[in-house]
């Protein structure tokens, strides 16, 4: 009994072990370049955290953190299974132009008009998402490729319809063009959670939430999630087991691209309630390096999404004291690198430690009998 | 039917079967090429759109393939080893940057050295996390282009002074071929049948090439000849294939991964310093995700450095046509009835009445888009080269055979 408890302890013990060394590491790197920069790094990292812990500062960063949250997760399903899709970028950007022009066209019942808009998003996201899955299972192309190729296919789809009389309408007083500004019932009141703060945070935080625990149950409490892990664990053995691994590669493909078009939705229905040229781009990426960071773990993610929102915040402040701000591009880069790299070595130790105690118990016994 | 061919083809005597498929196998190529040109010609006089050969286009096809083809072969270098390289982008755009830098510092060879250094330089950060840490191939190569983006953009604001580009890279100067592109030149202008486009390519091949282009074109049989031709390349090769196979015949394959990603990585910097001395400096996005497509050159070629010539021509040329002349695009339509019909009447042929069903219909509507429309949308026209990777990948990918070893952590040692 004693054997079992002080051994979970070392788990968890492990499982963080491989996070705090990889961001210590990156902080170790961060604080080389700075003072051979001439900075000094306690100095920065002070004016980071002052600016970042600012209310209005925490505001940004979990509205921030709730689109990344939301990106890691629809490409977190897809780690799972060892797909990688890189077309959250393109699946979200377009699940939201027309979610956005749908939204923006309805007058309904302000539950039902959300209700319909979060829909349209998941269904654009995930057809998207689909075409990849359809080349994937029925001519093999490979889904890092088929997805690359259909962001910048997203693009032109996006520029095709962004014009006035398709999707969008003239911004009146300013030159861009934008989808129609979204009804007030169609719009998602802020939540002033956060005290002293101006601003507000996004209502829909509730969805990455819902999102979140729902990844949580599919992947550890229902049989699909089992067969999800098992086939990216081992394709042959689940193969053996009876899973049809094209149909979870398409399933699985369209959840992801469906959570992808829920990224932009927050947003759109919270502050910017119309789709624009100035519409936050590149979240799709980042959810990449956030699933990475947070292990595909509904909970590691979350970390992983604040502590990004944070230092993307965070940075601002740099400019002001003449330190250049992509030191925290390097930062991030070099957590992502050091964090596969820690996790590796954690779990060869955790192995050869396993092994030896494996050894150490048949001994033991070897000698009482 | 097919089972018949099959009875047939077993009935032959194998010395004959082999001589005959060998022959095959070299003039396929040859046919396939002619065959293009001729679809082709027959497209350009059918719509009148010069522009589908000129030599402004093709050069511009030349120009834009060239980055790709060097981020392919980098691909190429790393995947016959058995390591996935999606870092590609993030090597290319230090490689811009290297070559912004030391371009406009000191000149255009330097330039082109400090390309391929920094490019080394990512390649060498992948190597060391894929080998020697056995870290997944696709997590080292997303967090190397998000590294190489990190660096470059720090390192612009402190060493250039300027968040987005570099001062101008001197050129590098071009060599002139005696009398032939004369020839070629007077030739493409009589706009003949198949000759003249003939004319037109061969005149964007000798043309003023610059002295990095020659290098860059010659990079990919020198590739070849290493990869599949030398003692090293075996070995190289066997890593990606069976490293465990390798390790009992006393190949270190540490060593020899090591070598291929960190060439892998100095062949994507000489993409990125290609595109960075070509435009005459460096800016911030330069290299537009050419690394990525790099890659799916090499997959659409097989993982082999004519194939992925292919692929990246074939993006380059449809990239370049809608640069250079964005109504000929739609003359492409036309081509893409011509090779849906062909495809659709294989498929008829072969008795696989459902799919060819479905490809004769597809011809159908196609043909009625190019029919109804005189141009095509801008929007549609830009997105030209990635559908067409897109579809050509669609169409040939079940023929495709990887590395079998691709993309699998070795460790000495482990083997089952």
């Amino acid at each position: 009994m004693k054997s079992l408890s002080t051994f979970s302890v070392r788990r968890v013990g492990l499982a963080l072990a491989a996070p705090v060394l990889a961001l210590a590491f990156a902080v170790v790197v961060t604080s080389a370049i700075l003072i051979g920069t001439g900075h000094a790094p306690l100095d920065a990292f002070g004016w980071m955290w002052a600016y970042g812990t600012a209310p209005d500062s925490i505001v940004l960063t979990i509205n921030l953190a709730v689109g990344y949250y939301l990106a890691a997760v629809a490409v977190a399903i897809g780690f799972r299974m060892n797909l990688f899709n890189i077309g959250v970028d393109g699946q979200y950007r377009l699940a939201a132009l027309v979610a956005a022009g749908v939204a923006g066209a309805i007058h309904l019942a302000p539950i039902l008009s959300v209700a319909i808009t979060v829909v349209v998003a998941m269904g654009v996201g995930a057809l998207w998402a689909a075409i990849a899955g359809y080349l994937k299972v029925k001519r093999g192309v490979s889904e890092v490729i088929s997805t690359i190729m259909l962001n910048y296919i997203a693009n032109a789809v996006i520029g095709y319809l962004l014009v006035p009389g398709k999707l969008a309408v003239n911004v009146t007083g300013s030159e861009g063009v934008g989808t129609k500004v979204i009804p007030a019932s169609g719009q998602v009141p802020g939540l002033a959670i956060i005290g002293g703060a101006q601003t507000k945070v996004y209502g829909l935080v509730v969805l990455a939430i819902l999102v979140g625990g729902g990844y949580w149950f599919l992947l550890s409490r229902t049989r699909f999630g089992f067969d999800l892990r098992a086939t990216g664990r081992s394709e042959t053995a689940a193969v053996a087991s009876g899973v049809n691994v094209k149909r979870m590669v398409i399933i699985s493909l369209l959840l992801s691209g469906g959570i992808a078009g829920l990224i932009g939705i927050p947003n759109l229905l919270g502050e910017s309630y119309s789709y624009s040229q100035n519409f936050p781009a590149g979240i799709g990426f980042t959810g990449i390096s956030v699933a990475l960071l947070g292990r595909n773990h509904p909970l590691g993610i979350a970390f992983g999404a604040l502590l990004w929102a944070f230092l993307d915040n965070a940075r601002q402040i740099l400019d002001l004291h003449q330190v250049s701000k992509e030191v925290v591009t390097i930062m991030q880069a070099t957590a992502v690198l050091s964090v596969v790299v820690a996790y590796e070595l954690v779990r060869r130790y955790s192995i050869s430690r396993q092994q030896r105690d494996v050894a150490q118990t048949l001994e033991a016994r070897e000698v009482t009998v | 039917m097919t089972s018949d061919l099959k009875a047939s083809a077993a009935a032959l005597p194998i010395a004959v079967r082999t001589r005959s498929l060998l022959a095959d196998k070299r003039t396929r190529p040859l046919v396939l090429l002619g065959l293009v040109l001729v679809v082709f010609s027959v497209v350009r006089v059918a719509t009148g759109a010069n522009e589908l050969t000129s030599a402004g286009t093709l050069e511009a096809a030349l120009a834009l393939s060239i980055p790709l083809g060097l981020a392919g072969l980098g691909g190429l270098w790393a995947e016959r080893a058995g390591v996935v390289n999606i870092g590609l982008e993030g090597m290319m755009i230090m490689g811009t940057w290297g070559a912004g830098w030391a371009g406009s510092t000191y000149g255009p060879w330097q330039g082109l050295a400090a390309g391929v250094a920094f490019g080394a330089i990512g390649g060498l950060m992948h190597a060391v996390a894929t080998v020697t840490f056995g870290v997944d191939h696709i997590v080292s190569g997303v967090a190397i282009n998000l590294l190489g983006l990190g660096i470059t953009q720090f390192l612009a604001v402190q060493v250039l002074h300027n968040p987005t580009q570099s001062g101008e890279i001197p050129s590098m100067g071009t060599f002139t071929v005696p009398l032939l592109p004369g020839w070629f030149a007077s030739i493409g202008a009589h706009h003949w049948f198949a000759v003249s486009d003939l004319a037109n390519v061969l005149f964007a091949i000798v043309d003023k090439p610059a002295y990095f282009t020659v290098m860059a074109v010659a990079l990919l049989p020198i590739s070849y000849f290493v990869l599949w031709r030398t003692a090293f390349g075996l070995r190289l090769r066997a890593c990606g294939e069976a490293p465990y196979a390798a390790e009992t015949l006393g190949v270190n394959v540490y060593k020899y991964k090591y070598l291929a990603v960190i060439a892998s990585g100095a062949l994507a910097g000489f993409g990125g310093a290609f595109l960075a001395i070509w435009s005459g400096f460096y800016h911030d996005g330069q290299t537009q995700g050419y690394g990525f497509i790099g890659l799916a050159a090499m997959i659409f070629g097989n993982w082999r450095p004519a194939g992925l010539a292919v692929g990246a021509g074939l993006f380059g040329y449809t990239n370049g046509l809608q640069l250079r002349s964005p109504p000929a695009v739609h003359a492409l339509l036309l081509v893409l009835v011509i090779a849906l019909a062909a495809y659709s009447a294989w498929l008829l042929y072969r008795r696989r009445w459902t799919s060819g069903g479905i490809s004769a219909v597809c011809t159908l509507l196609v043909l009625w888009w190019f029919l109804k429309t005189h141009e095509l949308e801008q929007h549609i026209v830009s997105a030209t080269p990635y559908v067409t990777t897109l579809l050509v990948l669609a169409l040939a990918s079940q023929r495709l055979r990887p590395p079998a070893a691709d993309g699998i952590p070795y460790r000495r040692g482990q083997g089952k």
